[in-house]
C-alpha cells in the first residue's frame, strides 16, 4: 500500500488528529531524517564508554612522566589506534549534542549559522587531533 | 518553538522546586558542554607534544599549576557524571527504569558512583606519580 492510500484512508475515518491543519500548511513536523542523528549519538556513547575509560587509565599510568614517555606511549599501536577512535567518537557525539543544544536553545536566523559553525569547529579539531596522533605515531 | 503564533507557553522553568530528576538531567547537558572544552583541551595537548618538548612542557607546566590542577579534578568529575548519566541514558533508551522509585535510585548511583570515581582517580593519581 502507498502512502498517499493510507493518507487518505485516515482521512476518511473521522479519528481526530495530532497535527493541526495549520501545521500541516507550514509544513511543521518530522523532516525524516532524526532518527540517524538520535541513533548515532547512542552509537558513539556507546564506543566513547571503554575509549575514555582507555584514556583515562592511559593518564593515570602517565601521571608524572615527562615528553619522551608520552611519545613513547602514544607510539604504541594500541595508544595510537585508540586516540583516533577516541578523537573520532568523540567530535562526532560533541558535535551532534552541540546541535541538540542550540535546536533547544537558539530560535533566531542565528540556529542554522551556529549548527554550522559547531560542526566545522568539531570537524576541524577532530582533525588536527588525528593529524598529531598521526605525526607523533609515524614519525621517528 | 515558535513565539509569534501567541499560543500560550508553559510555565518558565525557575517556578519549579529543584528534583533530583531535573537538576541530573540539566547537569547531564552542562557537563556534555563543558566536556566539549576539554575535548579542545585534549587537542590542544595533542598538538603540543607533537610540536615538540618545548610546547609540550609549557603544556605540562600548566597542567600543574594550582589552576590547572583545579581544572583537571573539576573536569574529572564532570567527565564521570556524563559517563554515569549517560549509561543511565542509555538504560532510558533502552526502555528500561523508567518507574519513580528506580529514577530516583539509579539517579543517586550516578551522583556517588561519579564521586567515588573522580575521588578513586585522583588517589591512584598521586600514587602512581610520588612512586616515580
Amino acid at each position: 500500500m502507498d502512502r498517499k492510500l493510507d493518507a487518505e484512508l485516515l482521512a476518511m475515518t473521522n479519528r481526530p488528529r495530532l497535527r493541526s491543519p495549520l501545521g500541516r500548511a507550514r509544513g511543521l513536523g518530522s523532516a525524516k531524517d532524526g532518527v540517524a542523528a538520535w541513533w548515532l549519538e547512542r552509537v558513539t556513547a556507546i564506543a566513547l564508554v571503554p575509549l575514555t575509560l582507555w584514556f583515562t587509565a592511559s593518564l593515570l599510568a602517565l601521571s608524572g612522566g615527562d615528553h619522551a614517555a608520552f611519545l613513547k606511549w602514544l607510539k604504541t599501536p594500541l595508544a595510537s589506534l585508540c586516540m583516533v577512535l577516541l578523537l573520532s567518537a568523540l567530535f562526532s557525539h560533541l558535535a551532534l549534542g552541540l546541535q541538540v543544544v542550540i535546536e533547544d536553545y537558539v530560535h533566531s536566523w542565528a540556529k542554522i549559522p551556529a549548527i554550522v559553525a559547531a560542526r566545522f569547529a568539531c570537524f576541524a579539531l577532530c582533525v588536527a587531533g588525528i593529524l598529531a596522533t598521526l605525526r607523533i605515531a609515524l614519525g621517528t | 518553538m515558535s513565539t509569534s503564533s501567541g499560543r500560550p507557553l508553559s510555565p518558565r522553568l525557575q517556578i519549579y522546586r529543584p528534583q533530583l530528576t531535573s537538576v541530573l538531567s540539566f547537569t547531564h547537558r552542562l557537563t556534555g558542554l563543558i566536556m566539549g572544552l576539554y575535548a579542545v583541551a585534549l587537542v590542544v595537548w595533542l598538538v603540543a607534544a607533537a610540536a615538540g618538548s618545548q610546547p609540550y612542557s609549557s603544556v605540562q607546566t600548566f597542567i600543574h599549576s594550582g589552576v590547572g590542577q583545579v581544572l583537571l579534578f573539576a573536569g574529572t568529575w564532570c567527565f564521570f557524571l556524563h559517563l554515569c548519566g549517560g549509561i543511565r541514558h542509555l538504560f532510558w533508551d533502552a526502555g528500561r527504569g523508567f518507574e519513580l522509585s528506580t529514577i530516583y535510585v539509579s539517579g543517586w548511583i550516578v551522583v556517588a558512583a561519579s564521586a567515588v570515581l573522580t575521588v578513586a582517580t585522583w588517589i591512584a593519581s598521586w600514587m602512581l606519580s610520588s612512586s616515580r
